[in-house]
This record gives structure tokens, C-alpha cells and sequence, in this order.
């Protein structure tokens, strides 16, 4: 792995993504064998919008790894209240921790705030944007129950505002996964993230549906994004859309008995609640793996294995 | 006398300075947004707007009286004017005389349309676009823009 921040899943090659997928088995095999190894080190935690599985794994990542956070805390109660800049923040922290985590509300956020700083910075979403190390574990958990090559995969929901599934989608490009996106029209895949993969990742194979039937026996995995009900400015467009993307056991009826469900959660209704007992479910497991990622990822960047940016 | 010999006339020549020609028809005025040029310096500005031109059929012509535009400004231009042709003028003579070249990147020069993008609040941060055949491509939150560019001009 050759890079000293990690911003998009772009800027990861398919060599970059194995590297940390194996270091995250080696260590979810043997957790003990690393748990002294960044003794002494600090991870500086900036979530400017709320997060609970991202803030946590990460902190629970480097605890384990030996290490400790330092955290901002809520916005509401740091400086950025006083009106201090995002580029200030990252340079004040960056004096205090070995490497920064950062989340923002604004797509570009991270891209930003790495030229402001040497210590590596991890971008843990940037507004409707990017969620790399979201990616590393989805791709971490699809290896462990469907492979990442041959892969057909369905990622439904809300493919125009899901970071998490803008970054699959550029990551799963360096495999031969035939990608296909199932949304209603009006939460399509922006038109850049289409333009990137067929564009400039010319391996990418991706087809766009707004329905799951016709697909769905296909599948090895299905990823699936809540439907976000305060995107729609009329509540009955919503209503129109928001019970054609629900997973159910009678919709898993016409699906493979080997399919993967994932979603990165947090749910609200579109995965059913019986589904969670079916073989199915790999939601769960995929928020545990988190850790052992996001473990792999600190590890490499602060051990120094990450190396020198390519840019 | 050509058609393009023929807007000479129309426009006077300059001492020394800068001749931007070949400008798509209707786009001078974005040509001087784009380089920064409105006047209150003090500079001596000559527009000639949608006169007849063999190669564009109607084109504009701007000329900068005691300014030479450096190579990065008048690249910058490509993304308004691809087609221009770029004259510096010495004592009334074209001592140089170039077309526009397509940057690889431009910088500080246009505003991102994306309302959600870093670059549209107060961080210390210049705009960044990567340039590409058809299209402009903000650097920080990856929105294309491939149609009316100039109105992301950062007057």
C-alpha cells in the first residue's frame, strides 16, 4: 500500500485493497499478537456529524492495537462552534495525535484537510461523497462469504446521497464483479460516479434497474441503503418508492440460497427484522469486521507501510 | 479583404498589449471575468462583439491595451474560447502569436456549483478544477460540469 491518507476508494488499487484485507485476517485470527504494537500512539477523532459504528470501531481499533483517542466531541461543544475552520481544526489536532480520522458533512472535507496535515487522515465519510474504510470492511465481508472475483452484486436504495455506495462501487471496479444498481429513478447513481466507472475504470461492468425481481436470482450479494424519507420533497413520492425496496423473507423466496444480504447500517425498515434469522443476514458481522479493518488499516499507515503518496 | 480583416477596422489597433481573437461569439465578456479584467484599474479595453469570422463564422475580439498575459492566463482561457488566438503586441506589431492551450488543471478560477462541496465555505481553500476535452471536474468533491462553464466564473 502506497499512500499516506486514505480519501476515496479511487485512489486504492486492487494490490492496495488485498494487502489490507489479508493484514485485517491475519489479525482477526490473532488478534493478541497486535495488541501491544502502536502502545503510546494516539488517534485524534473528528466527527463533525453524528456516527456510531464508525466512531467506535475506530476507537475500538486502536485500543486494541495498544494505542488511545483523543476526540474532538460533538460540535456543539468544540471550537468549530466559535467559527474556527476546518483547516485550522485538523492543523491544532494533528499536533496531538500520530493520525486523524475525520468525518464532515461536506463532500471534498477530507480531500481538503490532508493538505493541511503530514500525520495520515482517514476519511470516515464526507458528506453524500466517499466512505473508504466502510468499503475495506464491505469488501472484507463479501471475500469471506462470496469472493470478490465472479461476484455479481445488486446495491439498492439510495445510490445518489450513499457514500458507502459510491466508494463500493469505484472498489469493486478492480475485480470482476458484474455490479448492478437498483433504485428508484429519482436516487439513481450521481452521474459522476457512472461517468468514473465507465469512463475511467473501464473494467467496471454496471447495470441500472429500478427493480429488484428481474435481478435478484442472480445474485451472489445483495448490498442494501436505506431509503433517506427527508430526501424526498413530497412525502407521497417517497411512499411511492419506499415499499418496492423492503427485504423480506418472502422477497429472499426468489434469491439464491447462497446470497449475502449486507447493509451498513444503521437500518430503519428495509430489511425485515425475520430476515436477521436467516443464513442470509451478514449485516452484523459485516459492522464487527470494522474493527479488525480498521486495525489492519492503522497499523499499515502508522507502522509507516503506507508508504509514499502516489500523487 | 476577409472577413476577418474586415473587424480591424471596427476595432483599433493597439500600441502594446494583448489581442485575444477567435473568441466563440458572445463569450468576451467572460473572457475578461475569467482574467480578471473589469476596468477599475484603469486599463484600456477594446470588445468587438459577434463580427464576422471565416473560421467561427461570428466571433468576439478583445484587446488589452499595456498588458501581456501570461501563458497560465491565456490557458485558462481555453475553457471559454478554445478556438482563441492569443497576440502580444510591441509597438503596434504581433510579436508573438499563439493559440490557447487546454491546462491540465485550473485553479482559483471557477466556483463549484455544488452547494454541498468544502470549496463553497469559508475553509482556506482555492477552488480546483481538473480540465478535461468536454468538461470541467471540481478536485475536491468530483462534481462535472460540461455545460455553461462560464457561469462558474469566480468574478
Amino acid at each position: 500500500m502506497r499512500h499516506d491518507h486514505v480519501i476515496t476508494s479511487k485512489q486504492l488499487s486492487r494490490s492496495d485493497i488485498e494487502t489490507v484485507l489479508d493484514r485485517a485476517a491475519e489479525i482477526a485470527d490473532d488478534p493478541a499478537a497486535v495488541a501491544d504494537r502502536h502502545a503510546g500512539a494516539l488517534l485524534g477523532l473528528l466527527f463533525f456529524e453524528p456516527s456510531t459504528r464508525t466512531k467506535m470501531s475506530f476507537e475500538t481499533a486502536m485500543k486494541r492495537l495498544g494505542g488511545d483517542v483523543v476526540d474532538m466531541g460533538s460540535v456543539e461543544s468544540s471550537s468549530v462552534k466559535k467559527g474556527e475552520t476546518l483547516a485550522d481544526t485538523v492543523r491544532v489536532i494533528e499536533g496531538y495525535a500520530d493520525a486523524l480520522v475525520l468525518r464532515h458533512p461536506k463532500q471534498g472535507a477530507a480531500t481538503m484537510a490532508s493538505e493541511f496535515v503530514d500525520v495520515p487522515l482517514l476519511n470516515a465519510g464526507d458528506g453524500a461523497g466517499h466512505h473508504p474504510t466502510q468499503t475495506l470492511l464491505d469488501l472484507y465481508t463479501i471475500r469471506e462469504n462470496a469472493g470478490l472475483d465472479d461476484l455479481t452484486i445488486g446495491i439498492m436504495g439510495d445510490l445518489k446521497y450513499g457514500r458507502t455506495v459510491h466508494s463500493l462501487a469505484y472498489a469493486l471496479s478492480n475485480f470482476d464483479a458484474h455490479q448492478h444498481f437498483i433504485s428508484p429513478e429519482s436516487l439513481r447513481l450521481p452521474r459522476e460516479v457512472v461517468y468514473d466507472l465507465h469512463q475511467e475504470q473501464e473494467r467496471a461492468q454496471v447495470r441500472e434497474h429500478e427493480s429488484l425481481e428481474e435481478i435478484l436470482p442472480s445474485l451472489d450479494v445483495l448490498y442494501v441503503t436505506r431509503i433517506q424519507r427527508e430526501r424526498f420533497p413530497d412525502e407521497t413520492e417517497y411512499q411511492k418508492v419506499a415499499g418496492e425496496y423492503q427485504i423480506d423473507a418472502e422477497t429472499l423466496e426468489a434469491a439464491r440460497d447462497d446470497l449475502t444480504v449486507m447493509h451498513p447500517l444503521p437500518r430503519v425498515d428495509e430489511i425485515a427484522p425475520e430476515v436477521d434469522e436467516t443464513d442470509h443476514a451478514a449485516y452484523f458481522e459485516q459492522a464487527h469486521n470494522g474493527v479488525p479493518v480498521r486495525m489492519a488499516l492503522l497499523d499499515l499507515l502508522l507502522s509507516g507501510e503506507g508508504g509514499e503518496t502516489d500523487e | 479583404m476577409s472577413d476577418d480583416g474586415d473587424h480591424k477596422l471596427r476595432v483599433s489597433k493597439i500600441r502594446s498589449g494583448t489581442v485575444i481573437d477567435h473568441v466563440r461569439g458572445g463569450q468576451a465578456l467572460n473572457v475578461l471575468a475569467i482574467l480578471g479584467i473589469d476596468g477599475s484599474e484603469g486599463e484600456e479595453i477594446s470588445v468587438g462583439m459577434n463580427v464576422p469570422s471565416d473560421r467561427l463564422a461570428r466571433k468576439d475580439i478583445v484587446k488589452v491595451e499595456g498588458r501581456e498575459l501570461s501563458q497560465d492566463e491565456v490557458d485558462v482561457l481555453s475553457l471559454i474560447a478554445p478556438d482563441a488566438t492569443i497576440n502580444i503586441v510591441r509597438d503596434y506589431d504581433v510579436v508573438e502569436k499563439h493559440r490557447v492551450e487546454r491546462p491540465d488543471v485550473v485553479e482559483g478560477v471557477l466556483s463549484c456549483p455544488n452547494a454541498g462541496c468544502i470549496t463553497t465555505g469559508d475553509e482556506p481553500v482555492s477552488s480546483r478544477f481538473e480540465v478535461f476535452d468536454d468538461a470541467v471536474r471540481c478536485s475536491y468533491c468530483g462534481t462535472i460540469v460540461r455545460e455553461e462553464i462560464a457561469s462558474l466564473i469566480d468574478t
